[in-house]
């Protein structure tokens, strides 16, 4: 079917997929950690505006609470804390190289999108709701924070891989089932606000334990003859 | 009911009240009394879950049934002991400078939040709550195992904290899916994630999306279970916490991970005859039990030693789960609890041995039998169970699990008994010297607190000799549970 068949709100549904898929593309290239910092809550606001959505067109208003929360939380909290954290660790200026080349990487990212389409198929086939082409997305945006993880080397970069991967999540509840019950959302929202509390606590230790933030310095523990 | 409630409250009441108070000298001793108090109420619980059947709590918040009250009487149950162990052995920590006040708050208080969360995972109904307490546990253990803030403890715990993230986000992504299908047969019904309305309708879920869905989830479980390839955290964190979380990490975390891999088996199975989930879990489960037997010979340090024990040991439970059929899953449910007796047991004992030799490193530790016999003898007997030795339990749960595979699959008997006997000579090859070699000058005997090792021992050595007859219909009506068929 067409884009421009469909009613006006899923033809925003999937912009506003699409465009939260582009900034995961962005988080994966960003080398300066305070920009990989916008992009994220970007990705965040893009979230939002898509709950605000689903919400008011499907009519489940606990959707409203999530989106509120997804406010909160990965806009506000998780971008200042991560921000105040750079100032006060001093490492605002330091740019990585993304390990293996960032243009293989990209390719990596978008096979990963491709795949993501592949694993989608059955579900596409199945799905009654207006949102089915985005479970595929909200894979990839989850496939594409792994990748984010295993290709970075800072720690704070980790971490918004890390939380990239949460947004994809909760994309995927919103878009595939409308957001999961209330009681699960609250439970994860509160585990990942822990989550992200925990990381700025881990970033001090690290620094403390190896005078950087860079992990691949953590590499002491090897299997075997030492 | 009464009693469910009570045995989540001790735990959280202690976490806030060990928040508080957790330096005190006196505080190990609080946290026993919690934990004793946890148990109790659990043995309560136990006792009217047998009784009567099922409980569904009114809010149909909790529910629990034969298969995960015994879990929480054995995570009670190794809680307790473990925390009787604790209190000694992290005064002497602090004795020794390795861990100051606000840490010793931080690590009692954690303590009791492990503790709860993973009661809160195996008496939940919701499905995505299961999820939230399993992510929860992660974040508990997390600066636990940091605790003594080396470089190695700190790497040890990013890794954990990232490899279970990432982890464990693919089994949300799962249960997403698991809620789609359900949403199509109860559509817009707040109750599709409760395991209590899923499991009856089990058979309507759609096919395509459970099998999906069931990849995600055995990858993100599997990883806290500690399956082959994503087990790369488990040694770490294992290792280089502190030994009473070693022994609660290894001996209860990784069943609360294969319980709910197991849920959802039960949850997958009647809608897909072709037995994918199985098969899946027989595949990874042999893949960890080989590997893991194999990695046993390469270590040098006692704790990632034992470690690698667990991920065997994990791994033949998922195999059995994964072939099914009465037999396999009363002994893989049996191994779940002599597991974690004598894992957490040994776990307690290597502590004791790493305070002797002031080391964990396997080359330096000598002559323990010849420095404190009792320490000594009970290391030597906890690996001889641990190995599989008649007449201890695990050796009943595993020939129970070899005669159902040779039922099933015989060919696969083949690689099992391979992997049981590398696996023995990897513990053997590092335990002889350990335990008869020379002692080297200066090592002195350690006030030991052996008691809880002795029980855990004298427990599975009694399950190995006689398994009295209320555990067998107990766990037969588990395995009535998980795959509609009883063994008696």
């Amino acid at each position: 079917m067409a884009l421009a068949q469909l009613p006006m709100t899923e033809q925003w549904i999937l912009t506003l997929a699409a465009l939260i898929l582009f900034t995961s593309f962005l988080l994966l290239a960003q080398a300066r950690l305070i920009t990989l910092i916008h992009t994220f809550a970007w990705q965040g606001v893009l979230l939002c505006l898509a709950t605000v959505l689903v919400a008011s067109t499907s009519g489940r208003h606990h959707l409203f609470i999530s989106a509120a929360m997804t406010l909160v939380l990965k806009v506000f909290f998780i971008p200042w804390q991560l921000r105040r954290l750079v100032v006060r660790l001093d490492i605002r200026r330091e740019v990585e190289t993304v390990g293996g080349g960032a243009s293989l990487v990209m390719i990596g990212a978008g096979a990963l999108t491709l795949f993501s389409y592949y694993v989608a198929l059955p579900i596409r086939a199945l799905s009654l709701l207006a949102t089915r082409n985005t479970i595929a997305v909200s894979l990839a945006v989850i496939l594409i924070g792994m990748l984010m993880i295993i290709t970075r080397r800072k720690a704070v970069a980790q971490v918004i891989g890390f939380m990239s991967m949460e947004n994809g999540l909760f994309f995927a509840a919103v878009v595939a089932t409308y957001g999961m019950p209330m009681v699960v959302e609250l439970g994860v929202a509160f585990d990942v606000l822990v989550a992200a509390i925990l990381f700025g606590i881990f970033f001090f230790h690290i620094r403390a334990g190896i005078g950087s933030l860079d992990v691949d310095r953590l590499n002491r523990l090897r299997e075997g003859d030492k | 009911m009464t009693a469910l409630y009570l045995t989540l409250l001790f735990p959280l009441a202690g976490t806030l009240l060990l928040a508080v108070i957790g330096h005190w000298r006196r505080a190990g001793m609080v946290n026993t009394l919690i934990t004793v108090a946890t148990f109790a109420c659990a043995v309560r619980l136990a006792l009217e879950v047998f009784n009567r059947g099922p409980l569904l709590s009114p809010g149909k918040m909790f529910y629990v049934d034969a298969f995960n009250v015994y879990l929480i009487l054995l995570n009670t149950l190794v809680g307790m002991t473990t925390a009787i162990f604790s209190d000694p052995y992290m005064a002497h920590e602090v004795a020794i400078g390795r861990v100051d006040d606000g840490r010793m708050r931080l690590y009692h208080a954690m303590f009791q939040g492990f503790l709860l969360t993973m009661l809160v995972a195996l008496s939940t109904n919701n499905l995505g709550l299961l999820w939230v307490a399993v992510e929860g546990v992660t974040l508990a253990t997390v600066l636990l195992v940091s605790l003594y803030r080396t470089p190695e403890s700190i790497e040890a715990g990013w890794k954990y904290f990232i490899l279970c993230g990432v982890g464990i986000a693919q089994a949300l992504f799962g249960t997403v899916l698991i809620y789609f299908a359900a949403e199509r047969i109860l559509p817009g019904s707040d109750e599709s994630l409760l395991w209590s309305v899923l499991y009856s309708r089990a058979s309507e879920l759609e096919p395509t999306v459970l099998s999906l869905a069931f990849v995600f989830l055995l990858v993100g479980y599997g990883t806290k279970v500690g399956l082959v390839p994503l087990h790369n955290w488990l040694p770490d964190a294992h290792s280089e916490g502190p030994t009473p979380m070693s022994a609660i990490l290894s001996g209860l975390l990784l069943n609360i991970a294969l319980y709910a891999l197991v849920r959802f088996k039960m949850l997958i199975d009647p809608a897909l005859p072709g037995g994918l989930p199985g098969k899946m879990m027989m595949g990874f489960g042999l893949l960890s039990f080989t590997v893991a037997a194999l990695l046993l010979h390469r270590q040098r340090d006692v704790k990632r030693l034992f470690s690698y024990s667990s991920i065997e040991h994990m791994g033949l439970m998922t195999f059995a789960f994964g072939l099914g059929g009465p037999l396999a899953t009363f002994g893989a449910l049996l191994h779940m609890i002599v597991h974690s007796l004598t894992k957490s047991a040994l776990f307690v004992t290597v502590g004791h041995v790493a305070h002797v030799a002031g080391t964990q490193s396997m080359d330096k530790i000598r002559g323990l039998i010849h420095t404190q016999p009792l320490l000594g003898w009970t290391f030597l007997i906890g690996t001889v169970a641990i190995a599989g030795f008649p007449p201890f339990g695990i050796f009943t749960s595993e020939f129970l699990l070899f005669t159902a595979t040779m039922k099933a699959t015989p060919w696969l008997v083949i690689p099992l008994l391979v992997g049981l006997c590398i696996a023995f000579a990897g513990l053997f090859r590092h335990l002889q010297l350990m335990v008869y070699g020379d002692p080297p000058a200066g090592q002195t005997p350690v006030v030991a607190n052996i008691w809880p090792v002795i029980l855990h021992l004298a427990l599975v050595l009694w399950l190995g000799v006689a398994i009295p007859d209320v555990l067998v219909r107990w766990l037969d009506q588990a395995t009535i549970l998980v795959v509609g068929k009883g063994v008696l």
